[in-house]
């Protein structure tokens, strides 16, 4: 069906990722310590994009790891996507990059040049992030995977928690959604080039500049919209007993993504997105096509923030000039329904 | 009954593989050999919105098989069907008049945002018009760089007609970036509004 040479890239970025329900599910069994580490700030329980430690009164570092198979045929793109998605979890947390590790997986018998192009790539968004590529780890493997193991350093007092979302709040979603719709309609040779340079341009931006806005605000909650999609990271933030009211009409978005889906660009990982979070979803008369960008697995995606509503506006003008779509995409409310809604 | 082995193939293939088939018959069954069950989800809810039938039935660890029913009459036209073989998905004498670039007075933000949402809504519509008209600051989302193309686009590409006033083009300097459709002068507007069963003015 799809001609030899493009192998290298058979459906990657975070639509690679396991299912959210299966990891709970083995997480929950992992055994814990004994006792507690009170330096540790933010590990795995809360489903937070990094972990933070605490390693003196005005400093934690935070710590994270991600990586990927290609989600586009051009290695050097895919070694900055891959490096931007790696760095953004600590951009959700509010830190800023120090260094970074490089994760390499690489077939034996593949052109080298293309694993320099990826890494090219990947140390190029580790140097504009203003961290420093200190060294990596490779594996001879029948596929490519690329990514970063990277450390922050953050003030323990300001780190931007996950589940943070208070009543009141608006959602801020600084990243257009439909990525993954957009990748998966390029690898069937579908996507126009518009839609594409408008997902590679969004993939490649660092979340650096969005989390360096809002942090001149009041941030309640912050994460990355990747691999769970929209609503599946939306309903970890609202994991302390809220819901959200969500207006589909803002939800930023490439223009394109829409048709594609309503041509049935469908993946795997955003159907099981669906399985995962839909039963919390009230979706009122919202087409087909809006609901599949709302579970799209995205890949380098933007942060999405619960702040008041005044720092949101204030925010999303600086954030806009960034030249991507974004926009206050609802607001968070009190849990009556047991429901998010879509209208 | 046409048979698609989508088995060790990842979605979306086995989706679109069929959706192909699919677009190829008038009626008839097609029977879908797929390995794993989020393709079947995939597959069934691809049937739900082609309002197609489809059972699934679990034959062994890895390998499911989905069939799909094509009712006579019932099979909609791919997306991008030339104008002459729709079987009219679009109202014959609806014309959509996009007089601004915003929906609605009161804020312009919104009213953009309020546009944006209702071109979009448009394409969603089973009945498409049959003629969209830009003028004054409608003109300005029908060239290029502007969020209302795509969706502009998808819509000629079913046979709408769109029309974006050559004066307004010209009096906001876009002559060089009209994006969808074709220009038209004052006449034809005149024209089109004149002879339309229906004006939507949002």
């Amino acid at each position: 069906m799809m001609p030899e040479e493009i192998v290298f890239c058979k459906g990657g970025g975070c639509t690679a990722k396991l299912g959210a329900g299966v990891l709970e599910r083995i997480l929950s069994r992992l055994p814990k310590p004994e006792k507690k580490d009170e330096n540790l700030l933010i590990g795995f329980e809360s489903s937070d994009d990094a972990a933070v430690y605490r390693i003196s009164e005005d400093t934690a570092i935070v710590q994270t790891l991600d990586f990927f198979p290609p989600m586009v045929e051009d290695p050097y793109i895919f070694g900055q996507i891959a490096a931007a998605n790696a760095l953004s979890d600590i951009y959700a947390m509010g830190g800023d990059v120090r260094t970074a590790l490089n994760i390499v997986c690489f077939p034996e018998k593949m052109d080298l040049n293309i694993l320099g192009k990826i890494m090219q790539g990947g140390s190029e968004k580790v140097i504009e992030a203003g961290g420093t590529l200190v060294g990596g780890h490779s594996i001879a493997d029948a596929d490519v995977k690329y990514g970063l193991s990277v450390m922050g350093t953050i003030h323990p007092d300001r780190i931007f928690p996950n589940d943070g979302a208070q009543e009141g709040d608006v959602l801020l979603l600084t990243k257009p959604l439909g990525v993954g719709i957009v990748c998966t309609a390029n690898r069937m040779g579908e996507a126009s080039q518009e839609a594409m340079d408008m997902a590679v341009r969004s993939m490649t931006t660092l979340n650096k500049y969005a989390s360096e806005i809002i942090r001149k605000y009041d941030v309640h909650g912050c994460t990355d919209v990747t691999g769970f999609g929209f609503l599946g990271h939306l309903k970890e933030m609202l994991a302390k007993g809220l819901s959200a009211e969500i207006d589909s009409i803002r939800i930023p978005h490439i223009p394109e993504s829409l048709a594609y889906a309503d041509g049935f660009f469908l993946t795997a990982a955003a159907q099981r997105n669906r399985n995962h979070v839909g039963d919390l979803v009230e979706f009122c008369g919202v087409p087909f096509a809006v609901e599949e960008l709302l579970f799209d697995p995205q890949t380098s995606g933007g942060l999405l923030v619960s702040m008041p509503k005044e720092d949101a506006q204030q925010a999303l003008a600086e954030i806009a000039a960034l030249g991507l779509p974004c926009g206050i995409v609802g607001k968070v409310m009190k849990k009556e329904t047991q429901k998010i809604v879509v209208l | 009954m046409e048979r698609v082995d989508a088995r060790g193939k990842t979605c979306p293939l086995p989706v679109i593989e069929t959706k192909k088939v699919l677009e190829s018959m008038t009626e008839g069954t097609v029977e879908v050999l797929v390995d794993n069950a989020i393709a079947v989800q995939n597959l069934c809810k691809m049937a739900e919105q082609k309002k197609m039938k489809a059972v699934s039935e679990k034959q062994s660890e890895d390998c499911y098989v989905v069939t799909i029913t094509v009712e006579a009459g019932s099979q909609t036209q791919p997306d991008a069907a030339p104008v002459v073989c729709m079987p009219d998905g679009r109202s014959a004498g609806t014309v959509v008049a996009l007089t601004a670039e915003t929906m609605g007075t009161g804020d312009d933000v919104l009213g953009k945002i309020l546009m944006k949402g209702f071109v979009y809504a448009l394409t969603e519509q089973e009945q498409l018009p049959e003629t969209i008209v830009l003028y004054n600051g409608g003109a300005k989302l029908s060239v290029e760089g502007a969020e209302t193309l795509a969706d502009l686009k998808l819509m000629e590409a079913q046979g709408v007609e769109i029309l974006t006033c050559g004066t307004c083009l010209n009096h906001y300097g876009l002559s060089e970036k009209l994006a969808v459709g074709s220009v038209t002068n004052m006449y034809r507007i005149a024209e089109v509004l004149s002879k339309a069963g229906k004006v939507i003015r949002p």
